[in-house]
């Protein structure tokens, strides 16, 4: 008998194609015949602002010194053509998120951190509640196709208005409540039956593309006295003609969202694959203003994956007036939170990754509609929660800026920075980082 | 994205008037679009066995001697009249396409509008009030007319880029909307052999209808067949040499006002481009369903 | 029972009314000075010349006064009424009483596309026919459209009632929620999840309420069919997802 020496074995291997993720997809999708439906931005690794860095001032540049040189951070936005234009202290506000995606005690929070630190916050699909109105010191009230609770009293208490044309998340597409959302205070806001799956409307009911939005525009203000700015918001898919067309339409603000906006609830497919990066939106988006003659006199905002007051300093660099978050927001207020991990453990994700946000359950009570959750968020230590965190936005900011020599946020721009990546620099339209090179082609 | 209005004279007593009617809708619509404005006439056609070709040039053009290059060239006699910045060559109808060919060659930096009988096309970046008065388009006599204002979406603010579009003998289009599958079909025209001058998805739909006309399709069948063919968002007003046409995409998302009396037919965008027509107190308005062909012929 | 009051007729009577001519005066004229009016205020009916066809007039009224505009109507006329009653001796445009939610819009002539979408409440009378999308989006208002209604009316209708005298086209009710739709002509094709359902006392009941609302009268009741929501779509399921 010969002695076989042992055949070394192969590891299991997985596929990269096929990965233990896509797996997993294929059998959730032939189990249920349904797509994948979550909350949240995408999750998949983008060129980012973290791509990009600033070019500190030394011999050549000098810069301010830090706590006692002057570092403007105030935007006035709507300029254009209303009567009475929005003043913010800093140039980050909260982006648009409902009362019935978020709870009652959520949205508080927002108002209250939101105010605090003089900005603005916005209403969501579904209408104003008045305790949204109440502690928010400036409140935009979205404009969406589906028009749940839209009414002209609203409206008209409203600071400024914004146009949803689209969201960063699901841009062309229309926004999902599902039944587990829908208690009987957000049905009988938005006129439909408790505990069904809201289907929003991907276009306007009376009006699509720019001569229609003209028009359109032309009746809010004249139900509004021509006070109230008008926002138009876009998904960023095509910024520049988006931006060109929105602005011909009769915009005071233009809000595009990148494609790492968050969003209450829509299908994951359409969240990681429809729309292009925040990074690559802006510069397009400034080139329409620019070749318009327009740009700083109607404002831009940026959102859709604004996390720190570095990304914050990049997009006002990159020509934005000012960034909207949504998701670092909620973060701030105490989702995901590894607090409350063992209930994220029952709902079978983890702190950090938990994205059903559809599905009511939220530990930490912010996206959620049950009484009991809800309860769990204390909308006061939350809404300092977010001013804290406002603050360290603007502070981090100013920091840069005043690295840059600037005395105003809004003084930064884009041959302050460089990229670490041909991408980033190529969406960005700034040089790789120690030399001149600055790929890709015409800015849109 | 633009406006559209289109006007059919069923009554020949009113073709005198058809110029100064198609002005006062084509201004009225300037809020639609403001970038540039085109319109085409069809006028009486010349003496028997005469075509035109409208052509675009650039200030300070020759026109005396292309008109001399021409005659030699083709061995026909050729005339030649300026309006604005285009000039209307008249040839004998047997040789337009030798014709458009040698001014290809002749006067490169001309562009020809349109080529036909009847049909004689204008454009220009501006106001539509100041494009219909630097072509004189009140003073214009015919038996129908289409108009168009634009507000440029993706392609750019040219005068190649404004409406109508011209693709075949007094035949044009203009369109209100925005295509979805236009790069595509493009594509598959271009190797059919026709050439496209500009970026503009309208200008495929004109080229996608030539191109079925020119396959035996009536203007009825070929918009049935523009329907499955064409994606995205659209109403169309289309002239031929005898009529006009109007179609919408299945969703109609584009707005459309149609006007009819004994004397004639009329398309808007909006009911103000109709509201100064003679007799609209009486007319019967409509508004044309989505995904229907309207076609209307000259009366003989 | 108490009758229904004929709002057809209810805001016609009274003062003289104030004429503003928008051959002279701006759409911003017209609408800061209807918008002025406040409740009680003595100056309640007005009288608009020279409409044509321009957008957004009689827009964002809050108080119960009365407007009858001479001539054809743009975009969005009466859009978002409240309390207010305004009445068209014309067409009107694009999404007329839009978004309303109270009040009286009547429209003498055609209305086009989106009549009354998204609307809360009150009630629009079109007297001619409803270009496509009528009731796009309801929320609550009554809309009655003597003619007939073009595609895809109703589509999304999420309350309220839509009274059609003439034929429905195509795709009624589209994605319809809880809306009742009536229609006592020919419907051309009704759209996803949306079925015909038995006529019952009760909604002959609430047919002849409108009709009278709406100063209609000598309509049979009986001759309507009506139509709303199989509540198929209601829950994001694999059965339904050739609807969706």
């Amino acid at each position: 008998m010969t002695d076989h020496p042992r055949v070394p074995r192969t590891l299991p291997r997985f596929s990269s194609t096929f990965d233990p993720a896509t797996l997993a997809e294929i059998r959730r999708a032939s189990a249920t015949g349904i797509y994948d439906i979550r909350g949240g931005g995408a999750k998949r690794k983008l060129p980012n602002f973290d791509d990009l860095l600033f070019l500190g001032a030394s011999i050549s540049r000098y810069p301010l010194e830090g706590y006692r040189e002057r570092c403007g951070t105030d935007v006035v936005l709507g300029t254009r053509f209303a009567k009475k234009p929005i003043e913010l202290k800093i140039p980050i506000t909260i982006a648009g998120m409902s009362f019935g995606s978020l709870s009652a005690q959520a949205k508080e929070a927002l108002g209250r951190g939101a105010s605090t630190m003089g900005t603005s916050t916005t209403t969501g699909d579904g209408g104003m509640t008045q305790e949204e109105r109440g502690h928010s010191s400036i409140l935009v009230y979205q404009y969406l196709p589906s028009r749940y609770g839209m009414n002209p009293e609203d409206l008209r208490k409203a600071d400024a208005i914004e146009i949803v044309v689209g969201q960063g998340a699901k841009p062309g597409g229309g926004g999902m409540l599902l039944g587990q959302k829908i208690s009987p205070r957000v049905a009988a806001m938005r006129t439909l039956p408790e505990g069904i799956d809201q289907r929003s409307a991907c276009r306007h009911p009376d009006w699509t593309g720019p001569d229609d939005l003209e028009i359109k525009i032309e009746e809010l203000r004249e139900i509004t006295n021509w006070e109230k700015p008008i926002y138009v918001k876009v998904g960023a898919s095509r910024p520049y003609y988006d931006t060109a067309l929105a602005v011909k339409s009769g915009a005071d603000v233009i809000v595009i969202d990148g494609m790492q906006g968050g969003t209450a609830a829509t299908q994951d497919v359409f969240i990681e694959h429809v729309g292009i990066p925040t990074l690559a939106a802006i510069r397009p988006a400034v080139k329409a203003l620019e070749d318009l003659g327009l740009h700083r006199k109607v404002q831009l905002i940026v959102s859709g994956g604004i996390r720190n007051g570095a990304d914050v300093a990049k997009a006002l660099a990159l020509g934005a007036d000012a960034v909207s978050i949504g998701t670092a927001a909620l973060v701030a207020l105490g989702d995901n939170d590894p607090a409350w991990e063992a209930d994220y453990q029952a709902l079978g994700t983890t702190a950090g990754a938990y994205d059903d946000w559809h599905e009511g359950k939220d530990p930490a009570g912010i996206t959620t509609q049950d009484p009991a959750l809800a309860a769990r968020l204390d909308p006061v230590a939350a809404g300092r929660r977010l001013a804290n965190y406002l603050s360290v936005l603007t502070l981090e900011a100013q920091t840069i800026a005043r690295a840059c020599g600037k005395s105003h946020v809004h003084n930064l721009e884009p041959e302050d920075l460089v990229a670490l990546t041909v991408e980033a620099a190529a969406m960005a339209g700034v040089p790789l980082a120690g030399t001149d090179w600055v790929p890709g082609g015409v800015r849109y | 994205m633009c406006g559209i209005v289109g006007l059919f004279l069923k009554n020949p007593a009113l073709e005198p008037d058809l110029g100064r009617h198609l002005a006062a809708m084509l201004e009225m619509m300037t809020d639609r679009g403001p970038d540039s404005a085109g319109f085409a006439v069809y006028g009486q056609p010349g003496a028997d066995g005469v075509g035109k070709i409208t052509l675009r040039v650039a200030p300070g053009f020759d026109h005396a001697a292309l008109q001399a290059a021409l005659a030699d060239k083709l061995g026909a006699a050729v005339e030649i009249t300026p309006r604005g910045t285009h000039l209307v060559v008249e040839v004998p109808e047997d040789v337009i396409e030798a014709a458009t060919a040698a001014i290809g060659t002749l006067a490169p930096g001309a562009s020809v509008v349109s080529a036909g009988r009847r049909m004689e096309v204008y454009k220009e970046v501006g106001l539509p009030a100041d494009v219909a008065r630097a072509f004189g388009l009140a003073g214009m006599a015919g038996s129908h007319g289409i108009g168009h204002t634009r507000m440029a979406t993706e392609s750019a603010v040219t005068t190649a880029g404004a409406h109508p579009f011209s693709t075949g003998l007094d035949q044009c289009l203009v369109h209100n909307g925005s295509l979805s599958n236009h790069n595509q079909l493009r594509r598959r025209l271009k190797r059919e052999g026709q050439s496209f001058e500009t970026e503009n998805d309208s200008e495929v739909a004109a080229g996608y209808l030539t191109s079925r006309l020119a396959k035996g399709d009536n203007l009825g069948e070929a918009l049935t067949a523009a329907l499955v063919d064409l994606d995205g968002f659209f109403t169309f007003v289309v002239g031929t040499e005898t009529g006009f046409g109007v179609l919408r995409d299945p969703i109609a998302c584009k707005p459309a006002v149609m006007a009819e009396t004994d004397d004639w037919v009329a398309f808007g965008s909006e009911f103000r481009a109709l509201a100064a027509l003679p007799g609209i107190e009486t007319a019967r308005l409509f508004e044309p369903e989505p995904a229907t062909v309207y076609f209307w012929e000259r009366h003989q | 029972m108490t009758p229904a009051p004929n709002l057809a007729t209810a805001g016609l009577a009274g003062p003289e009314a104030e004429t503003i001519d928008l051959g002279t005066d701006s759409v911003r004229d017209l609408n800061s000075r209807l918008q002025a009016v406040q409740p009680g205020a003595n100056a309640t009916r007005f009288h608009v010349l020279n409409p044509a066809g321009r957008h957004a007039l009689a827009v964002g009224l809050t108080a119960p006064l009365s407007v009858e505009i001479d001539g054809h109507a743009g975009y969005y006329c009466a859009g978002m009424n409240a309390l207010a009653s305004v009445t068209v001796n014309g067409n009107t445009g694009i999404g007329v009483a839009e978004n309303m939610m109270s009040g009286f819009v009547h429209v003498k002539g055609d209305a086009g596309a989106s009549a009354g979408a998204t609307a809360h409440g009150g009630m629009l009378l079109v007297e001619g026919n409803a270009a496509s999308r009528c009731g796009i989006s309801m929320k609550g208002i009554d809309i009655v459209v003597k003619g007939s209604v073009g595609a895809m009316s109703a589509f999304m209708a999420q309350a309220g009632t839509l009274i059609v005298l003439g034929d429905a086209g195509d795709a009624l009710g589209d994605s319809i929620y809880e809306a009742r739709l009536y229609v006592r002509g020919t419907v051309k094709s009704l759209g996803a999840d949306c079925i015909e359902k038995p006529m019952r006392d009760e909604h002959r009941a609430e047919i002849a309420e409108k009709l009278a609302a709406a100063g209609i009268t000598g309509v049979d009741v009986g001759a309507f069919r009506r139509y709303g929501s199989a509540r198929g779509l209601y829950n994001f399921h694999v059965d339904n997802a050739g609807a969706y």
